[in-house]
């Protein structure tokens, strides 16, 4: 057993094969899963990305690409429009989502949506339902989804999101133990950001760091040392 | 056709074409993914003296909203050439021509993508054609399909492109821009590799049956030579980056 761990974690470090649409992956019944499609019992790629074989599955990790919803996502989102009893949101996809008055955690009249955000106001909400047609339901209604108020929002791609948060978080915890920056980061590739302005900036430079090298290894340890260089005096 | 200069020798004494290129070679083919930095994903693509730049937008919401399929995603191409890509001054703006090389480019392309995933949605493919000699939809459909894979679209497969064409009475690969004013025939050949499909067939003169046959097998080897020129540029774009080059995405 433990061979074999030791074994599927040297083949990770050398397998960061790239692989291009089409490429043949496997020839086996494993699952095929996301960003690669099976035909006759072949496995391929369908995306550009990182090759990533599991024991019960093959995948392609993105490189690159829209940010799809999917059910239960975290998404920082912001108001383009509203209706008398709905605010419609952009979340960074192809898809716009109406976000309706009883999905918000205040009792709205009809017609006063106005009254609590308009244009422009970004909000932290959570995905609770895609249907075959990829209609977008979202809600505010839950543990700490709320309007955001200050700071502010950057985005990067939504393939590099798994990289700012890191392994069980890790790379994010780096980031708000030191920079002092409260953070927010949506699934849809939208990070919101907020602290003393030296600090957000760093904070900033950080993700940016982030996504250039986001198909590095040791990028963890790379980023601490870049905030540690850089780290605001009081922060 | 015809109207050739008289002491225009398309193909001389030994067999070798006016850039001194055999009847079965290609113009030499440089592929860039990843140009700009504004589309979701691009490419550059040098062929012999064409410069075509492709980028790609999408999946994002369609407009007009008539045009939208509640069941899959759209793929618009829009193929334009600059008033500078040739030698007399090309009016700008849309023309038959262009409007026709858009509409194959999209239905090969359409072919390859996943267009179920995305449902509602337009996945927009821009080819600008820098400068033309010859050959123009063919390096038009090899960029946009570099350039939809560098922007992350899930495909099937990449689409090659290359033509053949019948040149004083001989069936050449890859014409160049003398040899499609004067020659004989031209074939423009779209394929997918992984299951060796043909995506996009034209057919500009006349040839035998013989003729026909001999020149699509030609085409078709050649988009083997193309395919691997896209996947090289592809992977190139990631190691590269890689070695601590650095690039707003």
């Amino acid at each position: 057993m433990r061979v074999r761990q030791m074994g599927s974690n040297d083949s990770k470090e050398a397998a960061r094969e790239i692989v291009v649409p089409g490429d043949l992956l496997a020839i086996s019944s494993k699952r095929a899963g996301p960003g690669t499609f099976s035909e006759g019992g072949k496995i391929y790629a369908a995306q550009l990305g990182i090759k990533s074989v599991r024991p019960d599955s093959i995948s392609v990790v993105p490189l690159s690409g829209q940010y799809m919803p999917m059910r239960g996502d975290l998404v920082v989102g912001k108001i383009i429009d509203v209706g008398a009893s709905n605010w419609l949101v952009d979340i960074n996809s192809p898809y716009p989502s109406p976000l309706h008055v009883n999905e918000v955690p205040w009792r709205v009249e009809f017609g006063e949506t106005r009254k609590f955000m308009s244009v422009g106001d970004i909000v932290l909400l959570k995905i609770v339902g895609v249907d075959e047609i990829k209609r977008i339901s979202v809600s505010m209604q839950d543990h700490g989804l709320r309007k955001l108020s200050g700071g502010m929002v950057v985005e990067l791609s939504p393939s590099k999101v798994p990289r700012v948060i890191g392994k069980n978080g890790s790379m994010i915890q780096t980031l708000k133990n030191m920079t002092g920056c409260r953070i927010y980061v949506g699934q849809n590739g939208r990070i919101w950001i907020d602290g003393e302005l030296d600090n957000m900036v760093l904070a900033v430079k950080a993700i940016k760091m982030i996504e250039d090298e986001a198909h590095n290894l040791g990028l963890t340890e790379k980023v601490k040392r870049f905030l540690e260089e850089n780290q605001v005096k009081g922060a | 056709m015809g109207g050739a200069p008289t002491d225009l020798k398309l193909i001389d004494e030994r067999g070798l074409r006016l850039d001194g290129r055999r009847p079965d070679e290609m113009r030499p083919l440089k592929i860039e993914a990843g140009v700009l930095n504004k589309a979701d994903g691009s490419a550059f693509v040098e062929w012999g003296l064409n410069k075509v730049m492709a980028a790609v937008y999408g999946p994002r919401e369609c407009h007009p909203r008539h045009l939208q399929n509640t069941e899959r995603a759209l793929v618009q191409c829009h193929y334009n050439m600059a008033s500078f890509s040739v030698e007399d001054r090309k009016r700008p703006g849309p023309d038959r021509r262009s409007h026709e090389i858009s509409k194959i480019i999209s239905e090969a392309l359409t072919h390859v993508v996943f267009t179920e995933y995305f449902p509602r949605t337009s996945i927009d493919v821009y080819i600008e054609v820098l400068q033309a000699n010859a050959g123009t939809r063919c390096a038009g459909l090899t960029a946009a399909s570099v350039a939809l894979a560098d922007a992350g679209v899930p495909m099937r497969d990449l689409v090659a492109s290359c033509a053949a064409g019948k040149v004083a009475n001989t069936i050449v690969l890859d014409l160049g821009k003398e040899e499609d004013n004067f020659g004989q025939a031209d074939i423009p050949v779209g394929y997918v590799p992984r299951t060796d499909e043909v995506v996009l067939l034209q057919m500009d003169g006349d040839l035998t049956r013989e003729e026909f046959d001999k020149g699509l097998h030609m085409a078709i080897g050649a988009c083997k030579k193309v395919y691997e020129v896209q996947r090289d540029a592809l992977k190139r774009r990631y190691t590269a980056r890689a070695e601590g080059q650095e690039e707003g995405a």
